[in-house]
């Protein structure tokens, strides 16, 4: 009886002792974007945009800017002109809130916002090779600026809920994102860097995709790994989770279009 | 819609060695996956590249299926006089896709 107990209190301290160790957010000076991981080619592929994949969407954006889409006729640039004025800085900002909605949205959905409601077009599918075009060519504007987002007031609420759900287990595995990328990002999984997970590059292009891909595709991949039902592309929790992301990386350089191994 | 990213220097020495580096935007389907039903995915793939240096031709590939999407093509000459590089993709389906670049040799 007396040695059960013993087992039972040793245990409970066990787990005291993880959930303390679990609770460690990585101080500010260590934060290291998914760059510094990488291998010296992947880098030198990701710094040359002759051989970075992901200028090739990028041009493909450029082209669709300019090109005349919906029942209004109109392009991206006959409201928002040179892009490369109007739109840098924005995606350091996004998932930003947006008033109609009553909800933060990411820039994918800002996209298929203003084509509903400025080009009166049909929203572009998520993942399609469009809509990823145009959300890196914008991204690629603010390449070098300082993430911001999540500094709205209104936008409180939904980075505390996106906060819980980085935290929350689940899954087969019954693990929380911050199981990997707060307390063991410094380690490996299999042959792979555990990165802290700043989503500082995307869409960036993955060379096990061998394309382009979303944040939300990423974190359906990180979900289905660990075992859980991964949310639906636009679902408002996936929203959430890019939005704390995006406010933990506050202060880190854009670098889209990235490449990741 | 964008498919090719060239990168040949602008100008260079006579007889300087110069790198040339080509990426090309396509899928690379190789024929051996299958959908959730089971159907085999046809092969879509390059299956040529080639280079002309002012109509003389100076470098050729072969592609195959075990080459990743938006196939990267690097490889060196020597710059002989100004002129002209013409690049073009050969592929399945009656892919073609040409590009060009120029250089200034002194």
């Amino acid at each position: 009886m007396r040695s059960a107990r013993t087992i039972a209190l040793a245990a409970l301290l066990v787990a005291a002792f993880a959930s303390l160790l679990s609770a460690n957010e990585i101080p500010q000076g260590e934060r290291r974007s998914g760059y510094s991981f990488m291998s010296p080619d992947t880098k030198a592929m990701q710094n040359d945009d002759t051989t970075n994949p992901g200028m090739l969407w990028v041009l493909d954006g450029e082209a669709l800017w300019k090109s005349k889409a919906g029942a209004t006729g109109k392009a991206c640039a006959d409201c928002h002109h040179d892009a490369g004025a109007s739109m840098k800085g924005v995606a350091a900002r996004y998932p930003a809130f947006d008033k109609t909605l009553g909800r933060p949205v990411n820039l994918e959905q800002r996209i298929n916002l203003c084509r509903a409601r400025h080009q009166e077009a049909t929203p572009l599918p998520y993942e399609s090779r469009d809509l990823l075009a145009l959300t890196a060519f914008v991204a690629q504007q603010s390449r070098g600026v300082a993430v911001e987002a999540g500094a709205d007031p209104e936008l409180e609420p939904f980075v505390a809920r996106g906060h819980d759900l980085f935290m929350q287990r689940q899954g087969q595995l019954n693990l929380g994102c911050t199981n990997c990328h707060d307390d063991n990002w410094d380690k490996r999984l299999a042959g792979s860097a555990i990165t802290q997970g700043h989503p500082t590059g995307y869409p960036l292009y993955r060379l096990e995709w061998q394309s382009l891909g979303s944040l939300q595709r990423r974190l359906r991949a990180c979900i289905t790994g660990i075992r859980a039902q991964a949310y639906d592309y636009g679902a408002p929790e996936l929203v959430e989770l890019e939005l704390y992301l995006m406010s933990r990386a506050r202060g880190m350089p854009i670098e889209t279009p990235a490449v990741r191994p | 819609m964008a498919s090719a990213l060239i990168n040949v220097p602008a100008r260079a020495k006579r007889g300087a060695i110069i790198e040339i580096k080509t990426l090309m935007s396509h899928i690379m389907e190789t024929g051996y996956r299958h959908t959730a039903d089971g159907e085999v995915v046809p092969r879509n793939i390059i299956t040529s590249f080639s280079c002309r240096y002012n109509g003389t031709e100076i470098f050729r590939a072969d592609l195959f299926p075990a080459i990743a999407a938006n196939p990267f093509v690097t490889f060196f000459t020597v710059a002989t006089e100004s002129g002209k590089f013409e690049f073009e993709w050969i592929g399945d389906r009656g892919f073609t896709e040409t590009a060009s670049a120029s250089i200034t040799v002194e």
